[in-house]
């Protein structure tokens, strides 16, 4: 026989994958590297990337501290404000919601994703601005409320746009957790409020874990978002990026901040893979 | 704690409904102090539903349910004196064996010394000969070692009722047995009541000194283990618990002679008030002597259909003409295979009298 059985299981194994490993390795694995090559180059006179090997790029970063600043700011800051929503829909969702009505209501979370993220955020920039809320508190007294371009407007955008996605994991934890277990507790003298925060939350971290992670790394890559609501002023890493890119053409500089971004995300990662570890006691925890 | 009422727990005329279907219809029941009952029945014949009243995961819907003679009804689970063990357990998966039994002892305020609370843990662990699992995960545990985690975890408050929820069901026939056991010693170590509920008869059986056997949301009869095997309150219960073999016939006038279906006559024990009429005889297998020879009175001949052998004894199929299948169970002799009936031998099947309970057909369930 010449295709032995172990070749025959190769083929397999090559066939399951390989359009996606090419797919990846194409289209993500030779554009890091590339974006690497030019993060080490220097801009040409005329814009774009030059060949050299320094690291004057990576020394230039706090130029543009600001972007870092706002993103390792409002990113998290965005995801604990997207958990403290979620988490009540999700636990009314998951344990108080009627079975009759579950279906229907997880659904009603998922609604906003049929629009285009790019709608939604428009129609909060009009409402947002001059003529929209700050407007009508004019017309009961309250004058000069700024509301747009501001760090608590890009919030409120990332909150709205992002909640889904807290929302789901954590549902899904929720609804995992088995219900005996409450009933276990409150047999064994805990109140309410003990079962809680005793076995209820830490079963669901897993899923808090998740969207927590799942958004954070989202918003760190945020750019539609600040644009439409920060104006300018507050800008996320991804609108420095885009800047750099396509207005100042300088390749390098952008390509040693995409660099640093994927660093930042790889360990904000690590460290949140090693919390969920050590509350779930297990490390059958999948993050994203 | 300790009071002078007799009854650890008692049901005052208890309806549970749930929309239209009820699921247990005006139960009365008493428990007496230390003593162990199990609530046995078909599934959906309201014993969970009992249990989970006592355990206070149901509120009754009319009637009141006492626990140490006082009204429960709207007192919440962590009120309670009363501890489970839940069916599969429901260890916390969190926790280490450990942090799992000692859960309940730091619910209690005011609080009590961690010291004091180790100690409580290793004693519990030890009663349920876990000493030195305290450290292990539970999901690293066999199905019997989780058990005793359970049991561990429940008896550590030292409630003055366990509930147990259908505890050995998951577990293989040797461990079963193993546990009934240990489940009884257990009980009169503690000396604390146990309420059981299961599906198997002779778990209920075995175990306990009361049992209480439902159907449809109803008690159908309440007694000692030997009561309830041997004077079945209806025919249910006889049917229920332990096997029967069904005939109907009539009561002669005077109810000393039963007409079968075929003509034949049967001496009755005369111990019934049933009037003259259709009745149903129920026979337990094991009342039934199988001879390859011509007996005498309450005789039946039939021919062997089927010969099962269970290793300490042997279980026959014998069909009566006129009358039907019948199982009868038999020793297994002096272990020669010549001295058994074989498929096709004709046998005659024969009893006392005593042993045929007799039944108004009205209340075949």
């Amino acid at each position: 026989m010449v295709i032995t059985q172990e070749f025959r299981k190769k083929l397999v194994t090559l066939a399951l994958i390989g359009p996606a490993g090419l797919w990846l390795f194409v289209f993500l694995v030779l554009p890091f590297i590339a974006i690497l090559v030019f993060a080490f180059g220097k801009r040409a006179p005329e814009g774009g990337y030059q060949a050299a090997f320094t690291i004057e790029q990576f020394a230039n970063l706090g130029s543009r501290a600001a972007a870092f600043v706002n993103t390792l700011m409002l990113a998290p800051a965005g995801a604990i404000a997207c958990l403290l929503i979620a988490y009540p829909v999700a636990y009314y969702l998951a344990v108080k919601a009627h079975p009759r009505h579950r279906l229907l209501l997880v659904s009603l979370v998922v609604v906003p994703f049929w629009t285009s993220l790019l709608v939604r955020t428009y129609a909060w920039m009009y409402l947002l601005g001059a003529r929209g809320i700050p407007h009508l508190l004019e017309l009961i007294g309250i004058e000069n409320v700024r509301l747009i371009n501001t760090p608590g407007a890009v919030l409120l955008g990332i909150v709205y746009g992002y909640l889904p996605l807290m929302i789901m994991p954590i549902y899904v934890s929720l609804e995992k957790l088995d219900r005996r277990l409450l009933e276990a507790s409150a047999d064994l003298g805990a109140r309410p409020v003990s079962t809680f925060f005793g076995i209820t939350v830490p079963l669901s971290l897993p899923g808090v874990m998740t969207g927590m992670a799942l958004v954070t790394i989202l918003l760190l890559g945020e750019y539609l978002i600040p644009q439409l609501l920060g104006g300018g002023k507050v800008f996320f890493i991804g609108n420095a990026l885009v800047d750099l890119f396509l207005q100042s053409r300088n390749w390098p500089f952008g390509s040693a901040i995409a660099v640093t971004l994927v660093a930042v995300v790889v360990v904000v990662l690590m460290v949140a893979m090693r919390i969920a570890w050590r509350f779930a006691g297990t490390r059958q925890v999948d993050l994203v | 704690m300790a009071s002078a009422h007799p009854n650890d727990i008692e049901f005052r005329s208890v309806t549970k409904a749930y929309g239209a279907v009820t699921a247990v219809r005006n139960i009365n029941l008493a428990v007496p102090k230390g003593s162990f009952l199990a609530l046995l029945g078909p599934s959906g014949c309201g014993k969970t539903t009992c249990l989970r009243m006592i355990g206070g995961f149901e509120q009754p819907s009319e009637g009141s349910v006492l626990i140490d003679g006082r009204e429960m009804n709207g007192v919440p689970a962590y009120r309670r004196p009363v501890n489970m063990v839940f069916q599969h357990y429901a260890l916390f998966p969190h926790f280490n064996v450990e942090q799992n039994v000692a859960y309940g002892l730091k619910q209690m305020r005011p609080r009590i010394d961690a010291r004091e609370i180790d100690r409580r843990v290793q004693e519990a662990l030890s009663m349920v000969r876990l000493d030195g699992f305290g450290k292990r995960r539970t999901h690293e545990m066999s199905g019997g070692q989780q058990q005793r985690v359970a049991l561990a975890r429940a008896i550590v408050n030292r409630p003055s009722v366990l509930l147990l929820d259908e505890p050995l069901a998951a577990l293989d026939k040797k461990l079963r047995s193993a546990m009934q056991i240990e489940l009884q010693t257990l009980q009169r170590e503690l000396g604390i009541t146990f309420v059981l509920v299961t599906h198997d008869q002779e778990e209920a059986l075995s175990m306990a000194d009361q049992v209480c056997v439902m159907s449809a949301g109803r008690i159908r009869q309440l007694g000692s283990p030997q009561e309830v095997y041997d004077r079945p309150a209806d025919l249910f219960v006889a049917d229920f618990v332990g096997k029967i073999n069904r005939l109907n016939g009539r009561l002669e006038p005077g109810g000393q002679m039963l007409r079968l279906a075929d003509g034949t006559a049967l001496a009755t024990s005369g111990e019934h008030s049933l009037p003259a009429g259709p009745v149903i005889a129920a026979l337990r297998p094991e009342a039934i002597r199988l001879s390859r020879q011509e007996t005498g009175p309450n005789g039946l001949r039939g021919t062997v259909t089927h010969r099962i052998f269970l290793g300490s004894g042997v279980e026959y199929a014998v069909t009566v003409a006129g009358l039907g299948d019948f199982l009868v169970t038999a020793d297994r002799g002096q272990g020669s295979e010549a001295d058994l009936a074989a498929p096709g031998d004709a046998v005659t099947l024969s009893f006392d009298p005593a042993a045929v309970h007799l039944f108004s057909p009205s209340e075949a369930a």
